[in-house]
């Protein structure tokens, strides 16, 4: 089964402020750093075609009434924490999908608690008067159909959908529902005539596959219900791929030299946050957004592997100075690195670059991460970041707790 | 509304937690006579959610939340 907190983070905003739950609600980043955008909003705002990662000024024109609360990411991942815990009751087996999403495979707790709709009843009863936020559960053969089954009716709902009934529940559902049919998809496949998932299931495959590639098998498998994933134990601790950080910056950067300090803000986190999980990465990867919006990303593979925020550092600004040449402003910059290897393996020495110096550096990045976990991250810092305290005044480490995942 | 409150309580060796007086901010002490249910919930007129003790105090019927490590209640009156 797939349960779905609806609303989250408005549900537990107007959960803590009973004043504005009757009142459309979103919840929003923060204006000041320009971090204007609606996260979340509760079902009278959603009447109003209120929609997520919109800006606020847009919001408000559609509904002048519209009460927008900030965030408080330290709830959100308490009752995420919470309802992990009602969840945990039923069954080991539950893979979280971001905050207020998870998968629950119930099939082994089936004769002690009874059917999963059972189950789903129980477990939808129990958030809503313990926690006071309401959630839809989807119960179902397969993850994508009780993902969908999540969907379908919200909020404060269950809906089961069986081997005998999801021709007539998923298939006559629009093909955008499905799970990875985004938009550019989805206009590809109205090109082919398929309108719902039931035409999609019934799509000649190599037809499909002649437009969607290797994607083809996977789309034809989730609309006919094929997908035989497990669903994780909530023990197993998916393997890390990268490890990324990005930032809005509180003003627009107008030259190399501001780029630098964000830069310099990110590596550090991920560095520290890869040299925590005991990794060196090979690939390092940029990307850019400009003040029109437009982003692209570029990356590179180092000669060896590493974990130094030096070296990372220049790579980034290698990357950047190739590829960008300050015709627009930029907006936000991300850095992201990939390619694990364990840092207790041995390396190719060279003859390019000294070891001591390599070993120098990691003692020295040793020593400053060890300082910043006892005094706090700001304890310590590049000179360069006193030039504009305001530009470099965030922790993307501690303060970027929430990310999104893939289901693959 | 939402109201902290100032809670004496005993924790047993087991590591139970039941509160014995509410200590109410002008003084006055308020002995918790009788505990007649303990359970997970959310308050949906103070706002909030935590551990729910329901208090018998004076022949009253009164809901104790403990949420994390602070007590509130909901106290009607000044609504």
């Amino acid at each position: 089964m797939h349960s779905d907190c609806n609303g989250f983070f408005a549900s537990v905003e107007c959960l803590y402020n009973p004043d504005i739950r009757n009142k459309p609600v979103a919840v929003c980043g923060d204006q000041d750093k320009r971090h204007g955008i609606i996260l979340a909003k509760n079902e009278i705002a959603k009447k109003f075609n209120i929609k997520t990662g919109e800006p606020i000024w847009q919001a408000l024109q559609k509904c002048p009434e519209l009460v927008t609360a900030q965030a408080h990411y330290d709830r959100y991942i308490r009752f995420s924490k919470l309802c992990r815990e009602i969840y945990s009751d039923y069954t080991d087996n539950i893979e979280p999908f971001g905050l207020d999403e998870a998968w629950l495979d119930v099939t082994g707790s089936t004769l002690v608690y009874g059917s999963g709709k059972d189950i789903a009843e129980e477990i939808r009863y129990r958030i809503k008067h313990e926690l006071g936020i309401t959630v839809s559960i989807g119960v179902s053969f397969n993850k994508i159909f009780a993902k969908l089954g999540s969907d379908y009716k919200k909020p404060d709902a269950v809906t089961v959908i069986t081997k005998e009934n999801y021709k007539d529940i998923v298939w006559k559902l629009k093909v955008s529902d499905l799970l990875y049919v985004g938009r550019a998809t989805e206009k590809k496949l109205h090109k082919l005539g398929v309108l719902t998932i039931g035409e999609l299931a019934d799509f000649p495959l190599n037809l499909l596959r002649q437009n969607f590639g290797k994607w083809a098998d996977i789309l034809h498998n989730f609309s006919n219900g094929l997908d035989y994933s497990p669903v994780m134990k909530s023990d197993e601790v998916s393997a890390v791929k990268s490890i990324g950080n990005s930032t809005t910056a509180v003003r627009d950067l107008q030259s190399f030299e501001d780029a630098k300090i964000i830069f310099m803000v990110l590596c550090d986190s991920v560095c520290r946050r890869m040299r925590e999980q005991g990794f060196r990465a090979k690939t390092v990867c940029i990307s850019v957004r400009n003040t029109e919006l437009s982003t692209f990303t570029r990356q590179k593979k180092l000669e060896i592997s590493t974990n130094l925020t030096k070296d990372v550092l220049n790579a980034c600004l290698k990357l950047f100075k190739q590829n960008y040449s300050f015709d627009k402003n930029i907006r936000s910059l991300g850095v992201s690195v990939s390619d694990f290897e364990p840092d207790y393996l041995s390396h190719q020495t060279s003859i390019f670059f000294s070891e001591e110096d390599i070993i120098r550096q990691e003692q020295l990045d040793c020593t400053i991460d060890t300082i910043k976990n006892r005094f706090g991250n700001y304890a310590l810092k590049p000179a360069k970041l006193m030039f504009d305290k305001e530009l470099a005044a965030f922790n993307p480490k501690e303060e970027h707790t929430v990310h999104p995942v893939g289901y693959f | 509304m939402k109201q902290y409150v100032s809670v004496t309580a005993k924790f047993d060796s087991d590591g139970n937690i039941l509160p014995l007086t509410i200590n109410w901010n002008d003084g006055r002490v308020f002995d918790i006579d009788r505990i007649t249910d303990i359970r997970y919930a959310a308050s949906l007129k103070a706002g909030g959610a935590g551990i729910r003790y329901t208090c018998r105090i004076k022949q009253n019927e009164k809901y104790l939340y403990l949420e994390e490590n602070r007590w509130f209640i909901n106290n009607e009156k000044e609504q």
